[in-house]
């Protein structure tokens, strides 16, 4: 009995105390939801609610610092109190859910590419930008972020893959594809690295880093046209160009230059690490370079000899106003003169290290690196932004990783047109 | 099991005659009663206007009802069951019935990415981004004022074109005045104005939907609209929506846009099938969704070889990690052995360490070139290069973070076992193998049994295991939405979330089948473990 009450003691305190807990969780909450619905019943004549921030803007969590610093600047210039959140995980999909729900931020920091997918969901309003403030954006910056003629975002950064080379191990710069494959396959033979060109194909394909091989013999995913964007009916891939490179990356994988084993988790690493040659990557992989501890240098992505120059995807960061904001003005401000500044602009560089979508920022800049990154995005192509896209990723990645791994390149690349022309029509 | 089932209600008798009396419980047991129902009351009553507010009604019905179940159980002395039902019943509807429910509606809608929002949404949306910028239209400095309450207005915009900053314009939606009186210009900017209060960006915000109202016309045909709170620019909307034709019409070339379906979605389209938008609209779509799941002959083909090896996988993770879990308990079981905590609590660190985590990292383990595996046993398998060798690394990885769980239900249903039960079994001649197999296995059971099946319902939906791990891969380049170590979670997944975008109605059908599915098998699954339950 004594044993009995000494083991139930404990437990009944815990019970206890986990009632008061319930208790309290209930009455906290009844009281939590009373506070929200006495801001939620002032707000139409007080600030529009939104918490007690102003001005809610929802970034990833890599650049977080940058836009905070940006993001605070304004709050503090026009004394209204800003709010800057990190989404780690999925924040286009996230910012979707949310504004269609109506409790979403007023500002959206993401990529160009996401602008098709938030304009088909209404989750974004278009800009009204002069051309005059637009003039001093690269134009590539701007091309991405129109979309049906619209402007929909301010760009603050650019990004394109370009060629890293080790050059403790290839000093020269080699002019051509063909030239990097050979010097780097020479210095495998040689035993001074174990992999020529680190090119991500990973076991499930990667569509992005395989686009300069693409474009180089002439392929191409969507046709462009300069006055009506990308046309999601013309589909390039399993037309000629798309062969001819399919055929190339099966001869490369069968030379063991292009291998599933090399994805964008580790390419980056292996190089750094000193096990390769080459690195095919964007500015997102410079930092890390540098701290590698060895001679390098960059090169926008060379063309394959006797064809075409490589154009890799380019990609434009950029600032969104948000549809179902509370507090659509201030973000519209925000977006309109606080971030297009060059002040703004320069701090959104310093923060984020990336290339500069505004041209008096790249001016400024001094480093050397990062000139090859903006040369690089401007000579490339935008990624597109049509919902069309969504399509497009997973199919033909698959197809580049099963060319690698061995099956023939042209009926492969073939059925991947056609995967994509289908899902295509079937998504309406 | 079934001697602890028994003798619960009567330990239990005693404190529950106690609470069949209310009044006589003491005072602190009223005091807890009286909160609780105040609390709960109270929640509904602060939770109503906003309700009301919203206009979401079934909210509100259903608030009220769950406070007057609660306040009619535990507020009167009668219907005694009610008091232990109620709780879990509610529970069982909030987070079981109710997210089911809505699934199966959401089944029969199309809603996804290009259909979130209703007709009316979407309208307003194509036409109010249509406003465009006339051409070289002038951007002017803008500040709102008003001579009446910063509020509620009536608001006035001062006006001062960028590139003439001596000049001032008085806009209302009346029209333009120039040169208006008493006007205080600096830099370019109206600052101040006699008889009237300058808004600030708060208050300008706050007055939005007033100010939304005030479009000032200018001479031809565009109106002066302001952008951001600061600045203002000239233009008008080319698109005018006809509510009763149910048409959209461009004003720049006249090209009216009716309402036509293409594929399963309604878009505004011209004469040639050109969209205005890739907008469309949330609609009912009946039984669309089933139907498709049920007649596209790619998603038939790979279902039935998905299923197949579905149930391979479930049923191999279960027996394996049950078998090398129980292997690994009835050794630290024998007293014989030495250090049993630490080859335990060692046993236990699969269990320990969050499951994406090792995913990802046994992910990189099977790596061709430079995975930890082929490194260490100069293997050169390319893992997930091949649809067997991929299954085979999906198995070993589950295996080895699913044996803790089965070591730990193992160890604990082995000591649970009366040591005199095997004594009796080995002095009537049963001992080593034979004990195990009549005496201490089937006991066993009796206890894990309902595990094994929860396990196996478990690893039949196990979609982070091979999502993280192989992606469903190896693809072959005929068919890249079914893979060769795809489950039917993981493959419905990439059918609906895959290509074409977020289609939540159909994932919502499919969620529905699978749940159908899953909920089958273990129904068929437990009434196959009841017949153990006879040996005791």
């Amino acid at each position: 009995m004594r044993r009995l009450s000494r083991t139930l003691g404990p437990v009944a305190v815990a019970v206890l105390a986990l009632t008061a807990a319930g208790c309290g969780g209930g009455s906290g909450s009844g009281s939590g939801s009373s506070d929200a619905d006495s801001t939620s019943s002032s707000s139409p004549s007080a600030d529009g609610g939104g918490g007690d921030a102003d001005l809610l803007v929802w970034t990833d969590a890599l650049k977080i610092d940058a836009v905070k610093q940006v993001a605070e600047d304004f709050g503090e210039a026009n004394g209204i109190n800003v709010k800057v959140q990190a989404i780690s995980e999925d924040l286009q999909g996230s910012f979707v859910t949310a504004d269609a729900a109506g409790n979403g931020p007023d500002v959206v920091v993401g990529a160009h590419d996401w602008i098709g997918n938030l304009v088909q969901n209404g989750a974004i309003d278009p800009l009204n930008l002069a051309p005059d403030e637009l003039s001093g954006y690269s134009e590539k910056a701007v091309q991405a972020t129109t979309y049906d003629g619209k402007l929909y975002g301010v760009p603050y950064g650019i990004e394109a893959l370009a060629l890293y080379r080790n050059t403790e191990v290839v000093p020269d710069e080699p002019a051509s594809m063909d030239d990097a494959i050979a010097a780097g396959e020479a210095a495998v033979k040689a035993g001074k690295v174990d992999s020529a060109l680190n090119l991500p194909v990973g076991e499930l394909g990667d569509a992005y880093h395989m686009e300069p091989i693409l474009t180089s013999f002439g392929g191409y995913i969507f046709s462009y046209d300069d006055a009506t964007g990308y046309d999601a009916q013309d589909v390039g891939i399993g037309k000629e160009g798309s062969v001819k490179a399919a055929e190339e990356i099966s001869r490369l994988a069968k030379a063991k230059v292009l291998r599933t084993s090399i994805s964008g988790d580790n390419s980056i690493a292996l190089f750094t690490s000193g096990k390769a040659a080459f690195l095919v990557s964007g500015p997102w992989a410079l930092a890390d370079v540098k701290k590698a501890g060895f001679d390098y240098a960059i090169q926008p992505v060379p063309g394959f000899d006797g064809e075409e120059a490589a154009a890799p995807f380019m990609g434009a960061q950029a600032f969104m106003v948000a549809a179902n904001g509370k507090n659509k003005d201030i973000a519209q401000e925000f977006v309109n003169n606080g971030v297009n500044s060059e002040d703004a602009m320069m701090s959104l560089y310093e923060g984020t290290q990336l290339p500069p979508a505004m041209t008096a920022v790249q001016d400024q800049v001094d480093d050397a690196d990062l000139s090859v990154f903006t040369e690089a995005a401007n000579a490339a192509a935008p990624m597109p932004a049509i919902p069309a896209m969504a399509s497009v990723w997973e199919p033909l990645g698959k197809a580049y990783a099963a060319i690698v791994s061995g099956k023939d390149p042209v009926s492969t690349i073939q059925s991947a047109g056609d995967t994509i022309t289908k899902a295509i029509a079937d998504a309406g | 099991m079934a001697d602890l089932q028994t003798s619960d209600p009567s330990t239990d008798t005693e404190p529950r005659r106690r609470f069949t009396q209310p009044g006589r419980d003491g005072v602190p047991a009223l005091l807890v009663k009286v909160l609780f129902l105040g609390v709960v009351v109270g929640t509904a009553i602060a939770l109503s206007p906003a309700l009301v507010g919203n206009g979401s009604w079934f909210f509100l019905g259903a608030i009220w009802v769950v406070a007057a179940i609660l306040v009619a159980t535990y507020a009167t002395g009668r219907a005694l069951p009610a008091k232990y039902l109620v709780p879990g019943t509610l529970m069982l509807a909030l987070f079981v019935v109710y997210p089911i429910a809505l699934t199966a509606k959401t089944s029969f809608t199309n809603y996804g990415d290009g259909t979130r929002n209703d007709k009316q949404t979407t309208v307003d949306q194509i036409v109010g981004s249509s406003v465009t910028r006339s051409a070289d239209s002038p951007q002017y400095n803008l500040t709102v004022a008003t001579d009446g309450d910063p509020a509620s207005g009536p608001f006035t915009y001062f006006l001062v074109p960028q590139d003439d900053p001596e000049s001032v314009f008085e806009g209302t939606a009346d029209g333009l005045e120039e040169d208006p009186s008493g006007v205080t210009l600096d830099n370019g900017r109206v600052t101040a104005v006699d008889g009237y209060t300058i808004l600030n960006i708060k208050q300008i915000s706050a007055a939005s939907d007033a100010l939304d109202e005030i479009a000032v016309p200018t001479d031809d045909d565009t109106f002066i609209v302001r952008d951001g709170t600061s600045e203002a620019f000239e233009g008008a909307p080319t698109l005018v929506y006809d509510e009763d034709a149910d048409t959209i019409t461009d004003t720049t070339s006249d090209t009216v846009y009716t309402v036509a379906k293409q594929g399963d979605r309604e878009y505004f389209v011209d004469g040639d099938g050109t969209r205005i938008s890739d907008q469309s609209w949330t609609a009912n779509v009946g039984t669309r969704n089933y139907e498709r799941i049920a007649t596209d002959s790619q998603i038939r083909t790979d279902f039935a070889k998905i299923f197949v090896w579905n149930v391979v996988f479930a049923t191999l993770s279960v027996v394996g990690t049950f078998l090398l879990g129980l292997l690994f308990a009835i050794t630290l079981n024998d007293p014989r052995v030495r250090g049993q905590k630490i080859y335990r609590a060692l046993l236990i660190l699969p269990y320990a360490i969050p499951g994406f985590i090792s995913l990802l990292l046994w992910s990189s383990f099977y790596n061709r070139d430079f995975g930890l595996i082929n490194d260490l046993t100069g293997l050169d398998v390319n893992w997930f290069g091949g649809a067997t060798t991929a299954k085979i690394a999906v198995l070993i990885t589950n295996l080895w973070m699913g044996f803790p769980y089965m070591f730990l239900v193992s160890t604990g249903a082995l000591q649970a076992i009366p040591e005199d039960l095997r004594e009796a079994a080995t002095i009537d001649g049963a001992g080593g193998f034979a004990g195990f197999r009549r005496i201490t296995f089937p006991l066993l059971l009796v206890t894990v049994a309902p595990l094994l099946v929860a396990t196996f319902a478990f690893n039949f939906n196990n979609f982070g295991a091979i999502y993280l791990l192989t992606g469903g891969g190896p693809f072959t380049p005929e068919n890249p939405t079914a893979g060769g170590t795809d489950i039917l979670i993981s493959y419905l997944y990439r059918l609906a979330f895959g290509a074409g975008g977020v289609q939540i109605g159909f994932a919502s059908a499919v969620s529905v089948v699978l749940f159908v599915i899953t909920g089958v098998m273990a129904a068929l699954q437990f009434r196959a473990t009841r017949s153990l339950e006879d040996v005791n």
